[in-house]
Order: C-alpha cells, then structure tokens, then sequence
C-alpha cells in the first residue's frame, strides 16, 4: 500500500479543563483523497485538526504529515499543509490582495502574483482584490480564508466545516474547487454537517463521536454494508393488518394502510423480493406502483450516532 | 534544524504586516507624540526651566531631552508590541501565525523588530522635535543610539509579553499605567536624582527606570546619575530577562496554545 500522507497514530488531547477531548485516535489518509470527518458538536473534529495545524497541543500520540513528524520537523510538515479554520477570522483592515500574499510569505514562498491571481480568480476574488476585507460579506470572507489557505500551495487542506452559513451558490463553488485541488493532486481533509456534501464529495469517510473515530470507511462500502433499501408498495385497496402470510418479511403498513413497505440491506441478495411479490399475487393483493429508496448517508450516520449514544449511555 | 531553515520570507511577512499597520495610523503615531513633547517643552522647559536654569552645567530645557525621548521610548514600544500580538489573538487571525512554519524566534523577530522600528523612528523624531526648541550637542552619539536601540528592543519585549499575557483590552494599558508611568517620572526623566533628599535617593536606585534613562543622559551630556557602566548591565540585564521570559512562553505555549 501506498505510504499515508497523514498519519495520525493514538492521538489523545486533554484540555486545561479536564475535558478530554480525543481518546487514542488512529488514522491514515490517503494520498490524493478527499476524506470527510463527520460527527457532533463537540465531537472532536476541530480538536483533532488543530492539532495536526500545530494550533493546539497533542496530549499524547504522533502525527507524520508527508512523512515529516509535525513537532519535531514542523517547518517542513507545515509547508505542506494548508487551514481553513472554522471560525471566520480575517485581518479586516488589510486588502485582499495584501492579506493572501502575507499569507504565501508567512509559509516562507517566494512571491508568486501569477498563483494569486489564478487563486483569487477560482474563487471569484479578483474583482475584490483591492477592497479592504472589512467591507466585504461574510461568504466572501469565508473565500478570501480559503485563498490564504491556497495562497502557498500547500499539498494537505484542511476545510473545517467549509460550507457553514455560506449559500447554495457558494457552496457550489467550493465543491467545485475542492473537486479541481483533488485533480491536482492535493488532499483534502473536511467537516461538514450538511451529510448529504460528505455524500457528495468524499472518498471516505471518518465518523468520530465523542473523541473516539468510530468508523472509517470508502463511502461507497459504507453505503453498501450500512445502507437500507426500502421497497414501497402502493396498494389498490388500503388494508387493515398486514396478514399473516406476509409475516416473515416484516412489513410495515404506511400512509393509511394504502402503503406495504419492505426494508432490506443492501449488502443482502434481493431474492426476497420476487418471493415477496409472488406471495401477494397468491393472496390477491394487488399494487399500483412501486418504488425502491437507498438510505442515504444521513440516515447512516444518525443511526450510528444514536446506537452509540444508546451503548454509552 | 539549521539556520539555512531561517523563515526570512515569513519574517519579512510579519514585519511588512506590522509596518503597513504603522503606516494606516501614521498621523496618530507620530503627531500625538510629537504633540506632547512640545507640550512638555512649554510647561516643563520653559515654566519651570526659567526657575531652574541648571542641573550638573545642563540647561534644564536640554537637560530633558533623554528623559522625553525615553518616556515616549517606554511606552511606544510597550503599546505597539504589546498591540500586535495581542490583536491577532483577540480576532482569532492567530491561528494563521501559529500554523506557519515560522519559529518562535522568528515570530519574537519579526514582532519585537517592527515594534521596537517604529519606536526608534519615533524617539528619532522627538530627538529632532526637541531641537527646534533647544541647541542639542550630543557627546556621544554612537552610544546614544546603541541605548536608543537597545531600550527600543528591551521594552518592545517586554510589550510583547504584555500583549501575551494580556485577556482584554485593559489588560495592555494597566502595565504601562501602572509601573511603567510613574516609574518613568520617578526615574529621574525629568530631574537628576541627586536633586532628591538622601533616603529617597536609594529608594530610587531601586527603580530600574533610573539606569536606563541615566546612561541615556549620559550618552547626551557625559553626565550620569549612576555610572555609564552600570546602566549598560542594566539595560542588558533587562534585555536578557525579558528576553528569557519569552523563551519560557514560547516553550511552554503560555497562553498562545492549549
Ligand atoms: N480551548 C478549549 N478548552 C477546553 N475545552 C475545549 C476547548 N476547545 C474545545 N473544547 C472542548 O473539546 C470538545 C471538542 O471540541 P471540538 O471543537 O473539537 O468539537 P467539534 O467536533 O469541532 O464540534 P463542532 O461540530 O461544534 O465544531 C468539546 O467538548 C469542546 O467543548
Ligand atoms: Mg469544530
């Protein structure tokens, strides 16, 4: 397999309060991937990328960016990595322009107007270039955050919570961006709660609950392996019970006894369903339309945080 | 690590940063200062200094002149470093500085050297300020900078440190307020500590403040209240402490990192 390009080995943070905020987490990304961290509030997911930025101090554990251990060779590990911080936080007086070319020259790169610009202009920047941030709105901010995170080509991104309070359009754009930095190689980190963006975007994705990394998973094997599929019948005549010789499929009765609903994973083979539908025709139970539903990844990382709340408590 | 890692482009960053923030308040930085030493001039100068024409074969109006440039030194270099470092922190902007790949020997550089910049440029204007009102002979001007410089990039430290402490606003004023001020006036900016009765004048030995501004004098008039020799260890004495202070913080996160 190919070497991680972050390694994240038992990575624990305890704060000044008591509060522990990551217990012993273990994470490998990949090259060239866009992982997504889901969670909670709380959860862990600013801890854990503050960490790996070098903004906040690991209690215990080891974090290899590009194969550079991020305390001891942090000037190398920190080349390679860029932040979007969660918090809206911009130098207000300062101009666009100045503030993402002091941002390149903090990371110790040479001037490069030309990279600005083409920065500034995939983010639809460049007509504000000389406004001075304070005059801009908050989404445009958000954008001028995201170009000093570009501004020194970094090869790792962090996006935290990237799409928060920020409109359709917007978040459009980011997709958009963050699918063209993925084709250029760079590997982006994210959090989101908008699940269905996760769904959208990522390659894998990591649920943390807690300070534990409770899952991590290719989203497509995670679709698969927790994913349901619902069958819905419409039926001509609306029922009363589901009778008895349905039994083993347990079916649900909807929409007033005018729907037969039938759930089954994925991962399973759908013999059930010919099975089923062959029964209904012997009991003479006749249906006008149907339609099949995949759970999405909400409903998956809803009923994973919610088990788990039900474990723990 | 080696110093063929020095981050000069990240320090140069940071310096810019801090100049370009000088120059947008240009006007309130350099008249509000000016302003008061000619204020100073006229109450202290020309009020008092026609009842007390001399001090050790000084005129008293030129006479002064160090404590002035000395006074504005302390708390220009206090407010501009101690406002530096604090301002990112207080916007949050502090997360970029913290996940650069600057050291925090360069961040100290680049912080402290454009602090003490502006305060050098400043006690540079005061000085030329000053003699529009009175004829300076300055005796020894290469120490005269080398204390002009050395106090500049002591206190701009100690602002530095100030401005990482610092949880409010207040917090940047109540030093400077509080010790800083009134050490100043009692530090014999503005009179010569022998001038004091003789219980008060070892009590005064105690204030640091006197050192500094007595080897400054000295650099002005050959002149000094304590020897020329002492206020050097002094001031570097101050130097070295402020200096090991921000060795601590940076080691131990002190406030700039949980
Ligand atoms: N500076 C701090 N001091 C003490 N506790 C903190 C600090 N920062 C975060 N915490 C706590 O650590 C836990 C994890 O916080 P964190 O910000 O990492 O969560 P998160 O997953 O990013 O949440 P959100 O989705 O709300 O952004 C929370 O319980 C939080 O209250
Ligand atoms: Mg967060």
């Amino acid at each position: 397999m190919m070497m991680p390009v972050l390694s994240i080995q038992n990575l624990s943070k305890s704060y000044a309060s008591g509060l522990q905020a990551l217990k012993g987490v273990n994470l490998e990304i990949r090259k060239g991937e866009i992982f997504a961290l889901l969670g909670p509030n709380g959860a862990g997911k600013t801890t854990l990328i503050s960490i790996v930025c070098g903004i906040v101090t690991a209690s215990e554990g080891v974090v290899i960016a590009d194969g550079h251990d991020i305390v001891r060779d942090y000037r190398a590990a920190r080349t390679k990595i860029g932040l979007v911080p969660q918090e809206l936080a911009t130098d207000t007086f300062e101009t666009v322009w100045a503030t993402v070319n002091f941002s390149r020259g903090l990371f110790g790169r040479a001037p490069d107007p030309a990279h600005i610009e083409r920065v500034l202009r995939d983010l639809s920047l460049w007509e504000k270039r000389k406004d001075r941030i304070m005059t801009l709105s908050g989404g445009m901010k958000r954008r001028v955050m995201i170009a000093k995170a570009l501004a020194h080509e970094p090869e790792i991104l962090f996006l935290d919570e990237p799409t928060a309070g920020v409109d359709v359009e917007l978040r459009r754009d980011m997709w958009a961006l963050v699918r063209g930095l993925r084709e250029k190689g760079v590997t982006i980190i994210l959090t989101t709660h908008y699940i269905e963006e996760a769904e959208e975007m990522a390659d894998r994705i990591g649920v943390i609950s807690k300070g534990e990394l409770i899952l991590v998973e290719d989203k497509a094997t995670l679709m698969k392996k927790l994913g349901k599929k619902q069958l819905t019948l419409q039926l001509q005549e609306p029922m009363d019970a589901i009778p008895a010789a349905l039994g083993q499929w347990q079916l649900a009765l909807k929409a007033n006894g005018n729907e037969l609903e039938y759930s089954f994973d994925t991962g399973e083979d759908h013999t059930e369903i010919p099975a089923l539908l062959r029964r209904m025709g012997e009991l003479g139970i006749a249906f006008k339309d149907l339609n099949t539903r995949q759970s999405s990844l909400e409903d998956i990382f809803v009923s994973l945080v919610t088990t788990r709340k039900g474990a723990t408590a | 690590m080696s110093w063929l890692d020095f981050n000069r482009r990240g320090v140069w960053a940071i310096y810019h940063f801090e100049m370009a923030r000088f120059r947008r308040t240009l006007l309130q930085s350099l008249v509000t200062p000016v302003m008061t030493t000619s204020l100073y001039f006229v109450v202290f100068g020309s009020a008092i200094g026609s009842r007390m024409t001399q001090v050790g074969g000084v005129p008293y109006a030129a006479f002064i002149v160090p404590g002035l440039i000395m006074l504005s030194l302390f708390t220009e270099s206090l407010s501009n470093a101690s406002f530096g470092i604090y301002f990112p922190k207080f916007t949050g902007t502090i997360y970029e500085l913290l996940s650069a790949p600057v050291s925090s020997l360069e961040i100290v550089l680049a912080y402290v050297g454009a602090a003490a910049s502006k305060s050098i440029l400043l006690g540079l204007i005061i000085l030329a300020t000053a003699s529009l009102f009175v004829p300076l002979h300055i005796l020894h001007p290469f120490w005269m900078l080398a204390f002009l410089i050395l106090t500049a990039a002591t206190f701009s430290l100690f602002g530095f440190i100030i401005g990482i402490w610092a949880k409010g606003f207040e917090h940047l004023q109540f030093i400077p307020m509080l010790i800083v001020t009134p050490l100043t006036f009692l530090g014999g900016a503005f009179y010569s500590i022998d001038m004091l009765p003789p219980a008060w004048r070892t009590v005064t030995l105690f204030n640091p403040v006197v050192y500094l501004i007595s080897g400054f004098r000295w650099a002005f008039f050959g002149t000094a209240d304590v020897g020329v020799g002492i206020s050097l260890s002094m001031t570097l004495g101050f130097f070295g402490l402020c200096l090991g202070l921000v060795t601590w913080i940076f080691r131990t996160g002190y406030r700039l990192k949980n």
